[in-house]
C-alpha cells in the first residue's frame, strides 16, 4: 500500500473511530471482528519520546532500554512480533494532545510508551483517558497520572515526583537535622517535589524553613544562595536537572557553602551532571530509585547486556523503558498475546513481579511502582548506594478513585 | 536579613544591574542616535556567548576566546549595518520591528544550524576561579566581582568617547541634526556603521563575559533583550546615563524581588516600568 | 462599475465557499482551516489598531492569551462550560484588560507606546507564568469543550469538528463586517483622521483619547474571541501563547497582508499559517523543515524591505489601482 492511500485508510477509519469512542465508555468494548484482526498481525508500540532538544538523550535511553527487554525475549512479546511507530514529542506540551491522538487514532498502536516531561505526559493522560488505550510512562512524575487523573489504563514504571524527595524527611532526621531549606524551579514538578519532602520532613519532626524558587528554566542563583546563608538552616535540600543541576552545585561551592550547609536532593541533582562539575558534588547525598554500586546480578547483567549493545552506559532512564518493556511483557504474557482482551493485560500487570536492575517492585493500586528509594552519596563519578532509605514506598496517590 | 546580608544582596543586585547596563548601552546608543528600534539585539548577546562558548573550547581558554570573538562580532554589526538597516532608517518603526523581528528568527535558526540545540557550561577562567569569604558561611565569586570591575570600566570608558572625544561630539550632533551634521562634510553615514557595530560589540560581550555565570542556552537572547528594552525606556531612550541608573535599579528590583517576594517577582520590572512612565513618559533621563 | 459590484460580492462568495469546507471531510483540513480563521480574527482586530488608528501595538498577544486562560479557569474539570456566559465573559475580561491599560498606555507615543503595549502583555505573561493561578509554565489543558444548550437540547457542541469550524467562521465574518460597518461610520472616518494628524483632530474638537480608548478596548475585545477560539480548539493554554513571540506573529500577518485593508488582515493570516504549514512539512522539505524559521525569518525581513504594502498593495498594484486610504507612514 503506498503511503497515500494508507493516509486516505487512516482518515477514514479515523472518522469511523471518534464516532465509536464517544460512545465506549469503559475500556474493552472493542469489536469481535477487530480482536480477530489485532491477534493475527504484529503487535503495535507507539513510542512517543523526546527524540529533539534538551531531554533528546532521554528518550534514546528509554527507547534503548525497551528494546533491551523485547530483544531479551527473542525480538517478541508473548510470541507476538512488535512493529515500533515512533513520534518525537519535542517536550512540548502544547503539541501533546495532537501528537498522542496520531498514534491513537492514525496509527492505531495497542500500546502507547512514553514520555519524559511531565507537561506532555498530562496531555497525554486528556487524549488516553478517552480512547482507554493501554499506556505506560517510562519517565514523566507528575503526580496527578496516578493521582487525581488515574486510569485503570495508565501504568507507570518509573516515578512520582512525591517519592523521589519523600524519603530525605527520614534521612535528614537521622544525620540529625532539625530545620532545612528547599529550593527548586517554580513548576510543577519542583513543586511536587517540595510537598513529597515537607510531608516526609514534617512527619520527623523537622521543620522547612524556606521554600525558594527560581523560575524555570533560569540558573542564576545568587540571590538565593545569599538568602540560604542568611538563614543558616542545617540542610539543603535541592531539585534540579541537567544544566541547571551541574549550574546550581557548582555555584552552591562557589558561594562557599559547600562544606558549611550540607546539600541533599532529589536524586536528578547529581544524575548525568558528575563529568561536568568536578569535585563541586562530592559528597552529596540524594534519594533515587536506583543507585551506582548495587552489585545484584540483575543490575550487573543488565548493564553489560545494554553496553554491549548500544556502546553506552546505561542510566536510571534506561532502566525505566527496560522495565516499561518487563511490564507490558507481564501483561501480554497473562493473555497469550491477545492483546484486545484489555482487561486481561491490565489484570496480568497490576500482578506482575517486576525483577528490575533496580530491585523488585509491584504496582500500587493507581499502578505507580511500590520501590525501595536508595541513598546515594556521590563519590567521584559515581552515585554510590548508601543502602535503602525508605524500603518499598508507595505514593500516596491522593485523589485518584478508579 | 541582617545588616551583612541586605549589603551582599546589594552587591548581587548591582553585579547584576551592572551586567544590564551593558548590554543595554549598545541597545540605547542605537536606538537614541540612529531611531532604529532592535528587536535583535538579544541576539547579539547570544551570539557573543555561543562565540565565547565555542571558541573557549577550541583554544581551552575564556581570555583568548574572547580577544578573537570580539573583532568578529564588530564586523558582524558593520555587515549588519551596511546590508540591513542602513535601509530602514527613513522607514516608520513598524518595519524596522518585522525586519529584526525576521532577524531573531534567522539568528536562532543559524544558531541551531552551527552551534546545535544543546545547553553548555563555560568554565570560569582558573585565574578567577575563587571566593573571597565573606561571613562564616558565604563567600563571594572573585568572577563576579571582576566582571563587575570590567563593566565599571567600560561604562567610563562609554561616557568618556561621547562627552569628550570628537567622535563623541560628532554622534552626538549626528543624533539630533543629521542632515546639518552631513552638510558639515563629517560622514554620517561612517558614523552610523560605527556606532552600531560598537552596539553589537557591547551586547556580545556581555555574552561572552556572563556566558561562565549563565551557561549558553538556545533563546538565551530573548529574556535578556525584553529586560533591555525595559531598562531604554525606563532611562529614557538615547541616554547613556539613563540606561546606567535605570539597570541598577532593575538588577536591585530583580534581586531584592526575589527574595522577599518571590510570588511576584517576574512582574516587578514591568510595574516599575509603568510607574516610571506614567510619571514621567519619556523617561527619567529622556529629553522631552 | 462592475469591478465595484465583484468587490463587494467577492466577501459573500467566499464565506459561502469556506461554510462549504468540511463537505470535503477531511479532519486535518478543517482544523487547519479553523486555526487559520481564528488567526484572521485576530488580526482583523489588530489592524484596527495599526492600520487604522495608528497605534503600533507590541503586546496584542496579551488579550489573545487573557481569554484563553478565562476559558481555562472557568471550564470545570470535566464538565462542559456553557458558551452563553463563558465567552461573553472572556471578551468582557478582555475589554476590561484594555480599558484599564489603555487609560496607561495611550499617554505615551512611538517607540514609547511599543515598548509600554510589550511592557503590560509582560506583565501579564508573568502573571500566568509565576503565580499558581494558571499553572505556572506547565500552562492548564482545558478537558472538555464548551457547548451551548438551550433548556435540555445541545444547540452547539463544540467536541464536534463540523460544528466548531463553522462556529469560527461565523465569528470570523461577524468581525469582517463589523468592523467594515464601525470603519464606515463617523467614528471609523475620525479614527483615520487621527492616524494622519492627532494634532488637527484635536484642534477640530474630536476627543482623541477616548477615540483611541475606544478602539484600543474593541480592539482587546476581538483579540479575546480569538483567543477563547483557539484555546477551544486546541484544549490547552500555557503562557507562551502570551508572549511577545506571539505579539511579532500578528504583527506580521498584518503586514504581510498589507495593513489598513481589513481584507489584508485575513490574507495575512491565510498566507501566514499555510506559510508555516508548508515550510514545517517535513514530507516536503525533509531534514530542512525542522528549520522552517530559517525561511520563515528571511521571508519576514524581504517583507519589510521590500513589500510595505504587503500582499494586497501587491495585488493593488497588478490591478493598478492607487493603495487605498491614507498611506501609512504619512504621518512621519
Amino acid at each position: 500500500m503506498s503511503q497515500n492511500d494508507k493516509d486516505i485508510f487512516a482518515r477514514r477509519e479515523f472518522l469511523k473511530g471518534s464516532a465509536a469512542i464517544a460512545g465506549a465508555t469503559a475500556v474493552g468494548t472493542l469489536l469481535p471482528s477487530a480482536m480477530a484482526l489485532a491477534q493475527q498481525g504484529k503487535l503495535k508500540v507507539g513510542l512517543m519520546l523526546p527524540y529533539t532538544g534538551t531531554f533528546a538523550q532521554l528518550g534514546v535511553a528509554i527507547t534503548n532500554g525497551f528494546k533491551l527487554a523485547v530483544d531479551e525475549r527473542g525480538g517478541k512479546l508473548a510470541g507476538r512480533e512488535i512493529e515500533f511507530i515512533t513520534v518525537d514529542d519535542e517536550s512540548n506540551p502544547a503539541k501533546a494532545p495532537e501528537n498522542v491522538n496520531k498514534l491513537v487514532q492514525r496509527d492505531k498502536v495497542d500500546v502507547v510508551i512514553g514520555t519524559v516531561h511531565s507537561g506532555v505526559v498530562m496531555g497525554m493522560a486528556k487524549v488516553l483517558k478517552e480512547s482507554g488505550t493501554l499506556w505506560i510512562n517510562p519517565n514523566g512524575g507528575a503526580g496527578a497520572m496516578t493521582g487525581a487523573a488515574c486510569a485503570p489504563n495508565f501504568f507507570r514504571t518509573s516515578f512520582s515526583n512525591w517519592q523521589t524527595t519523600h524519603a530525605l524527611g527520614k534521612v535528614l532526621k537521622a544525620k540529625g537535622h532539625k530545620t532545612a531549606v528547599f529550593i527548586t524551579w517554580k513548576y510543577a514538578a519542583g513543586e511536587e517535589m517540595m510537598e513529597g519532602f515537607k510531608e516526609g520532613f514534617e512527619k520527623e519532626g523537622g521543620k522547612l524553613v524556606k521554600e525558594l524558587y527560581t523560575p524555570f528554566p533560569q540558573v542564576e542563583f545568587q540571590a538565593l544562595l545569599t538568602e540560604i546563608a542568611s538563614i543558616k538552616p542545617d540542610a539543603v535540600v535541592a531539585f534540579f536537572a541537567g544544566g541547571g543541576a551541574a549550574k546550581f552545585l557548582k555555584d552552591y561551592q562557589a558561594a562557599g557553602l559547600k562544606g558549611k550547609i550540607p546539600l541533599y536532593g532529589s536524586g536528578f541533582l547529581t544524575d548525568g551532571v558528575l563529568d561536568a562539575v568536578g569535585d563541586a558534588a562530592e559528597g552529596v547525598e540524594t534519594t533515587l530509585h536506583y543507585a551506582d554500586g548495587l552489585d545484584t546480578k540483575k543490575d550487573k547483567a543488565f548493564r553489560l547486556a545494554y553496553a554491549k549493545t548500544f556502546k553506552l552506559q546505561p542510566d536510571v532512564y534506561a532502566v525505566q523503558g527496560y522495565d516499561a518493556g518487563q511490564l507490558l511483557a507481564a501483561g501480554l504474557e497473562a493473555v497469550k498475546g491477545n492483546v484486545a482482551d484489555k482487561v486481561g493485560v491490565i489484570k496480568g500487570m497490576e500482578a506482575a513481579k517486576i525483577d528490575s536492575p533496580r530491585g523488585q517492585w509491584t504496582l500500587s493500586k493507581a499502578h505507580n511502582p511500590v520501590q525501595d528509594m536508595y541513598l546515594r552519596k556521590v563519590v567521584g563519578k559515581e552515585n554510590k548506594s548508601q543502602g535503602v532509605a525508605w524500603k518499598a514506598l508507595a505514593d500516596p496517590a491522593r485523589g485518584c478513585k478508579a | 536579613m541582617d545588616l551583612a546580608f541586605f549589603l551582599i544582596q546589594l552587591l548581587n543586585g548591582l553585579q547584576y544591574g551592572l551586567l544590564l547596563f551593558l548590554v543595554s548601552s549598545g541597545l540605547t546608543l542605537v536606538f537614541g542616535i540612529m531611531g532604529i528600534i532592535n528587536l535583535a539585539h538579544g541576539s547579539f548577546y547570544m551570539v557573543g556567548a555561543y562565540l565565547a562558548w565555542s571558541l573557549a573550547s577550541m583554544t581551552g581558554n575564556l581570555a583568548t576566546a574572547i580577544l578573537l570573538a570580539i573583532p568578529l562580532t564588530v564586523v558582524l554589526g558593520m555587515a549588519l549595518e551596511r546590508l540591513l538597516f542602513r535601509h530602514l532608517y527613513s522607514r516608520d518603526h513598524l518595519y524596522q520591528v518585522l525586519l529584526t523581528y525576521g532577524l531573531i528568527l534567522v539568528f536562532e535558526e543559524l544558531r541551531s544550524l552551527i552551534w546545535g540545540d544543546d545547553v553548555h557550561g563555560v568554565a570560569v577562567p582558573a585565574l578567577l576561579n575563587a571566593s573571597i569569604p565573606l561571613t562564616e558561611n558565604l563567600s563571594y565569586p572573585v568572577y563576579r566581582l571582576a566582571i563587575s570591575g570590567v563593566c565599571l570600566l567600560l561604562a567610563l570608558a562609554l561616557y568618556f568617547l561621547i562627552q569628550k572625544t570628537r567622535l563623541g561630539m560628532m554622534i552626538r550632533a549626528g543624533a539630533s541634526n543629521r542632515d546639518m551634521v552631513q552638510s558639515l562634510g563629517i560622514d554620517i553615514k561612517l558614523i552610523y556603521t560605527l556606532v552600531f557595530a560598537l552596539g553589537v560589540a557591547l551586547a556580545a560581550f556581555a555574552g561572552m563575559i556572563n556566558a561562565p555565570l549563565s551557561s549558553v542556552t538556545p533563546n538565551m537572547g530573548s529574556h535578556v533583550l525584553i529586560i533591555c528594552f525595559v531598562v531604554v525606556v525606563i532611562g529614557g531612550i538615547g541616554s547613556v546615563k539613563g540606561a546606567m541608573a535605570a539597570s541598577l535599579m532593575i538588577g536591585l528590583a530583580e534581586t531584592f524581588g526575589q527574595v522577599l517576594v518571590p510570588e511576584v517577582a517576574g512582574m516587578i520590572v514591568y510595574v516599575l516600568m509603568a510607574i516610571v512612565l506614567v510619571w514621567r513618559p519619556e523617561g527619567l533621563f529622556g529629553r522631552k | 462599475m462592475n469591478n465595484v459590484r465583484f468587490s463587494r460580492s467577492l466577501p459573500y462568495a467566499v464565506i459561502g465557499l469556506l461554510a462549504m469546507f468540511p463537505m470535503l471531510d477531511s479532519t486535518f483540513y478543517t482544523q487547519l482551516l479553523s486555526k487559520v480563521l481564528i488567526m484572521a480574527i485576530f488580526a482583523m482586530s489588530l489592524d484596527l489598531l495599526v492600520g487604522y488608528t495608528g497605534l503600533v501595538s507590541f503586546g496584542h498577544a496579551a488579550y489573545f492569551g487573557l481569554a484563553g486562560y478565562v476559558l481555562a479557569l472557568l471550564a470545570a474539570k470535566f464538565e462542559a462550560v456553557s458558551l452563553w456566559w463563558s465567552l461573553p465573559a472572556a471578551i468582557g475580561i478582555c475589554v476590561a484588560f484594555a480599558l484599564a491599560t489603555g487609560m496607561l498606555v495611550l499617554r505615551t507615543r512611538g517607540i514609547y507606546f511599543i515598548m509600554v503595549t510589550l511592557a503590560f502583555a509582560q506583565m501579564l505573561f508573568f502573571v500566568f507564568h509565576d503565580t499558581k493561578l494558571g499553572g505556572g509554565s506547565d500552562g492548564i489543558y482545558i478537558y472538555t469543550k464548551p457547548t451551548m444548550n438551550l433548556g435540555d437540547t445541545v444547540l452547539v457542541n463544540l467536541e464536534k469538528l463540523d460544528q466548531f469550524y463553522w462556529l469560527v467562521l461565523f465569528c470570523t465574518a461577524g468581525t469582517y463586517f463589523l468592523l467594515r460597518r464601525i470603519l464606515g461610520s463617523s467614528f471609523g472616518r475620525a479614527l483615520m483622521g487621527i492616524k494622519v494628524n492627532e494634532h488637527r483632530m484635536r484642534a477640530l474638537g474630536f476627543p482623541v483619547f477616548r477615540y483611541q480608548l475606544a478602539s484600543f478596548a474593541l480592539a482587546g475585545g476581538l483579540g479575546g474571541l480569538a483567543g477563547y477560539l483557539a484555546a477551544v480548539q486546541f484544549g490547552f493554554v500555557n503562557p507562551e501563547i502570551l508572549s511577545w513571540h506571539q505579539s511579532g506573529a500578528v504583527l506580521m500577518m498584518v503586514i504581510l497582508g498589507g495593513m489598513g485593508t481589513l481584507h489584508g488582515a485575513v490574507i495575512g493570516a491565510f498566507a501566514f499559517v499555510l506559510l508555516q504549514e508548508v515550510l514545517s512539512n517535513q514530507a516536503w522539505f525533509g531534514i530542512a523543515a525542522k528549520h522552517w524559521q530559517l525561511a520563515m525569518g528571511i521571508l519576514i525581513m524581504l517583507v519589510a524591505l521590500y513589500l510595505p504594502q504587503g500582499l494586497a498593495g501587491l495585488m493593488n498594484k497588478f490591478q493598478r489601482k492607487p493603495p487605498p486610504e491614507a498611506e501609512e507612514g504619512a504621518d512621519v
